[in-house]
Order: structure tokens, then sequence, then C-alpha cells
């Protein structure tokens, strides 16, 4: 019998119409007008708003002006500084994190694991206005949660936005995304036949030993999925700006905070503009690799 | 025996121990909210309400800037979520049914844009094209950005779960007679129903607790949702209002809270992938 299509070629098109406007719109031009936006001095008010000149490499100079480079406020100190957060609260923080904690799950009774999975959970759901509104009365140098515990444990109080604002959006992010690697990890780790573990529990392995012989290899391609994708994230994220607003003095400026400040505190589009190529490409580079990775291993690209 | 009896006492207490320290730790920054919402003189410090009243949400009920700023929020989500359940529900059927040449390519070049133009990347773009479109500083921009961006992620989600559904259901049917159009919105819809719920879910959370966007997007306040109007919870001085800041965080994360336990319960926990706007 002939195979019939359910859907003819043109009611798909038709189909896929509304998704493909909005897509290309919001999605795709936007895509190719930042790249031709970072080639002119547009700005949002005055004369180069209506009409902007055509400056060529000139924003791109700017960025990656030498004498400034790694000024802070500027964009080198950002770009590393923003490398150095998603080492530090991605790639470390929530991926080793979210393995312990899922690892930690498959072993406790149900109701730890259900507190565990939703303090956990709760962190990377609400929203994030929310967190930051109680993360900031968490810091809080007089009365904060934080520096309560600290004083009750006759340690020294600290106000840790204003003396430590870096680690405070390091442990801020790890804490908020940490929940991602966890689930991930927790899937993962349900796909493995139980019985591994039990022929490992009869030789007397230890936990730790389960873990690195057989847990870690099986599940290596949901590893790397979840390094690529939490680091494209983290690389991105803007929720910092709701606990810091950068500072003080640009000592939290990541990236996307410092594409907000230039193109819509100082107006200059057409700077912020390449800044966004720059994060593009960064981007690209990622999502190349993970897209790669999913294609080749469908059955792990979830 | 007795040894490896007493090994795994010792391992399963190290990590109960464990397992409580780490939840305890992801709670702390929470509990404050526990208690702060009841307190008619709440601060930033952590401490018991006495008594427990409900003073500070009747203060913000009051509040008709607060209670707008809600109803935007809701409008936004909404909007969002009724553009990119259709579209989404649509394009992911014809790229699993129909067949359209390059239906492989399309998806990949949809995913790869998706996660290439991220909220950071793509502000200053889509800043102007909403201003070249005159709709800076109304509702339709926010649901339109949203829709688009949240858009591919959909698709591929929703197009994961039609291809799992049996193309017999829809032939049987149409070997019957009926339309293709009949075949999709009598048979196929239903089944597809539980898909088209997650990605609703998942995309009015999205919606619902961003801030960079209608941050960027929109000026008057009568438009801001909440979480762009929180921030007038702050005194003349600067100093925030902590007693209506903590209940009117706690009536904003509701829907969330809410909408989680419902996927949870009506799902299990179903781990869908994919990419975060």
């Amino acid at each position: 019998m002939k195979k019939f299509s359910l859907l003819s070629t043109r009611a798909g098109a038709l189909f896929l119409a509304p998704a493909s406007a909005l897509v290309g719109v919001f999605v795709i031009i936007p895509f190719f007008w930042v790249i031709f936006v970072s080639f002119t001095n547009r700005t949002l008010l005055g004369r180069t708003a209506v009409d902007p000149d055509f400056v060529g490499l000139q924003n791109y100079f700017a960025l990656f002006n030498p004498t400034t480079f790694f000024t802070r406020g500027q964009f080198g100190f950002s770009l590393i500084l923003t490398i150095q957060f998603v080492l530090l609260s991605a790639l470390i923080g929530q991926a080793l994190l979210g393995l312990l904690l899922a690892w930690l799950s498959q072993s406790v009774t149900p109701t730890l694991k259900s507190f565990l999975q939703t303090a956990v959970i709760a962190a990377w759901i609400l929203p994030e206005v929310v967190i930051g509104f109680a993360w900031f009365a968490f810091l809080d140098y007089d009365n904060g949660t934080l520096n309560m515990i600290l004083r009750g444990l006759g340690l020294p109080p600290g106000d840790w936005l204003l003396q430590q604002p870096f680690w405070v959006i390091v442990f801020f992010n790890t804490w908020r995304g940490a929940a991602f690697s966890m689930m991930l990890f927790n899937s993962a780790f349900q796909s493995i036949p139980p019985s591994y573990f039990q022929a490992a529990d009869v030789a007397g392995a230890t936990s730790w030993q389960k873990l690195r012989d057989i847990a870690l290899p099986l599940i290596r391609g949901h590893v790397v999925t979840d390094l690529i994708l939490i680091t494209m994230w983290t690389f991105n994220v803007f929720t910092p700006f709701l606990l810091t607003h950068g500072g003080p003095s640009y000592r939290t400026e990541i990236l996307s905070i410092y594409t907000y400040r230039i193109a819509f505190k100082d107006f200059e589009f057409g700077k912020g503009a390449a800044v966004g190529v720059v994060i593009m490409l960064i981007n690209l580079a990622f999502a190349l690799v993970y897209l790669r990775l999913a294609h080749k291993k469908p059955a792990e690209a979830e | 025996m007795q040894k490896k009896a007493q090994n795994i006492f010792v391992r399963r207490t190290v990590f109960a121990a464990a397992a409580t320290f780490l939840g305890t730790v992801f709670a702390l920054p929470l509990v404050w909210f526990f208690f702060a919402p009841f307190n008619a003189r709440a601060e930033l410090g952590l401490a018991i309400p006495s008594p427990f009243t409900l003073s500070n949400f009747a203060t913000v009920f009051q509040n008709t800037f607060a209670m707008q700023a809600l109803l935007n929020s809701l409008i936004q989500a909404a909007g969002g979520v009724v553009l990119v359940g259709a579209a989404a529900t649509l394009a992911a059927y014809a790229l699993s049914r129909s067949p359209i040449p390059g239906k492989g390519a399309v998806t990949y070049i949809l995913l790869l844009f998706s996660s290439v133009v991220s909220g950071s990347a793509a502000m200053v773009p889509i800043f102007l094209i909403i201003s070249a479109a005159g709709l800076i500083d109304t509702h339709l921009a926010v649901i339109l950005v949203f829709a688009g961006g949240l858009l591919p992620t959909a698709m591929f989600i929703l197009r994961d779960f039609i291809d799992a559904i049996p193309r017999s259901y829809e032939e049987s049917a149409m070997v019957a007679g009926a339309s293709p159009l009949q075949a999709f919105f009598d048979v196929a819809l239903p089944v597809i129903r539980p898909g088209i719920v997650v990605v609703v879910v998942w995309a009015f959370v999205n919606i619902w607790g961003s801030f960079l966007i209608p941050f960027i997007l929109l000026r008057s306040d009568k438009l801001m949702p909440a979480s762009v109007a929180i921030y007038s919870f702050y005194s003349e001085a600067g100093t925030p209002i902590v007693t209506l800041l903590a209940a009117y965080s706690l009536i904003y994360s509701l829907p969330v809270i809410a909408l989680y336990l419902l996927v949870n319960w009506k799902f299990g926990f179903r781990f869908f992938g994919g990419i975060k706007s």
C-alpha cells in the first residue's frame, strides 16, 4: 500500500507560517540586525538615533583597545570576569553540586530526598526578582540570616555585597541553578540498570567506587550535555544585576550587565551591539558543539 | 558480616547528614520568606511573627498599582502562552507529519539561532525592532518578543512528542473519510494535549518570572508587570518597604509554585531538556 501523507506540503507550510513569522522577526532578524548596528554609531538619542553613520570596525576597536582592555568597567575586564564566573559558578558550582545532590538523592530515605529536592528546586523555579530580594535580605549586614548564623557561631559577620560581591554572585548562581544539573543527573542515574549497582554491592564496592567506576562512565553523554547547557545559560544570565547592578565599581559587571549599561545607560547602541555580536559568536561555538553531540547520540541529547 | 552491616550504617548516616546539611543550606536564603509576609513588623532579619497576621496582604490588595502589575503580568504571560501554544503546536505537527523538504535543516537552524540569540546579545536589536514597529511601551511588544524567543524550544519539545504518536491514529481516521484538518483537530490534538500543557506551563513560568524584557521595552507604570513593579516598593529614602515587598513576592510566586506542583503531580518527574530562554 502506498504510504500517503497526512498533511500536504501546502497545508504543512500553512501550519508553519505563524511560528516562522514570529521566529523570523524576533530571533532571526535580530541576529542580522545586531551585526549591522555594530558597524554604526547608532545611539538612543540625538541625531545618530535616526541617522547613524557607518563607522566600520570602530566599535570593535574600542572594545579591544589594548590600553583600556583590562581596565575596570571595560570590555576585557567584563569578559574575563564572565569567564571566571562561568568556570566557578557553572562548571564547578552547579555541575559538581548537581552531581553530588543527585547521587545523595539516590541513597537517602524518601522523606529526606523530597526535602533536599524541594529546597534545591525552589531556588530554581521562583521568579528571579523574588530570589534577588530574598538574597538581599539574607545578606543584610545588620539583620540578615547569614550574618545572624555567623555571629551565632562566633564568626565575624560581613557586608558581603560590598566586600565580596564577586563571590556573592558566584555562590548565588550556583545556588540558583544547581537544580537543573541535579535533575538531569537524577534522570541519568535512573537510566542505569539497578543490577549494575547490586553486583557492585555484592563485591563490596564503596559508594565512591560505584560513582566513579559504574555511574560516571555510563552517563558521560549527560555530563557533556549538562556542562554545555549550563555554560551557555550562565554566560548569558542577567539575574546578578538584581543583586548588585554590576557594582560596586564594576566588580560584578558580567557581559550581560555590561551590554545593558553600554546600550541602555550610556545609550551607545553601536558599541552595545558590538558586544552582542561577540556574545553571539561565543554562544555559537557552544551551540555548534552541543548540536553536534546531540545529533550524534539522540538518546542522550535530552 | 557484622562489620559490613556496620559500614552500611555508617555510610547511611554520613549520606543522611550530608543531605540534611545541603538541603538546609539551600533552604536558608528562603526561610525568611516563610515568616516575613505574615509579620506586620517584618525587617530584613529572621523573626517569628508575633502575632501571625495577614495585614501585609491586606495592604497589598489595597494597593491598586500592585494589583494592576499582577494583572499586567497575567496579560503578558497569557498572551505569550496562547501564541506560543498555538503556533508551536501547528508548526510541530507540520514538521512531524508533512513531507516538507528540508525539515531537518529547519529544525537544526531554529535550535541554533534560538540558542545563539540570547537576551543579553539581542537586547539592542529587539529594542530597535520594537521601536521601529512603534510598539515600545505596549503589552503586545512583550508578548511578541517572548513568543518569538520561546517558540523554537516549544516546537522542538512538541515535535518529539508528536513523533512518538503512531501515524496510524490519523491514517485510520482519514481512511474512514476524515479530512486532514479533521484528523488534526479531532484525532491528533486530543492525543497531543499533555505535551501542549507542558509547553504552555513552561512558557508561562518563563514569561511570568522574567525581568529584563519588560524592563527594557516598557516605560509607563500602568503597563509594568509585577517583576518590574516590585521595585516601586521602596520608600522615598530608597529603603525597601519590607512588609509589602515580602507579602507581594509571595503572592507573585504563588502561580509558579502552583503550576510546578500541578505538573509534578500530573506528569511525575519527567524531564524535558531544551534551551531556556
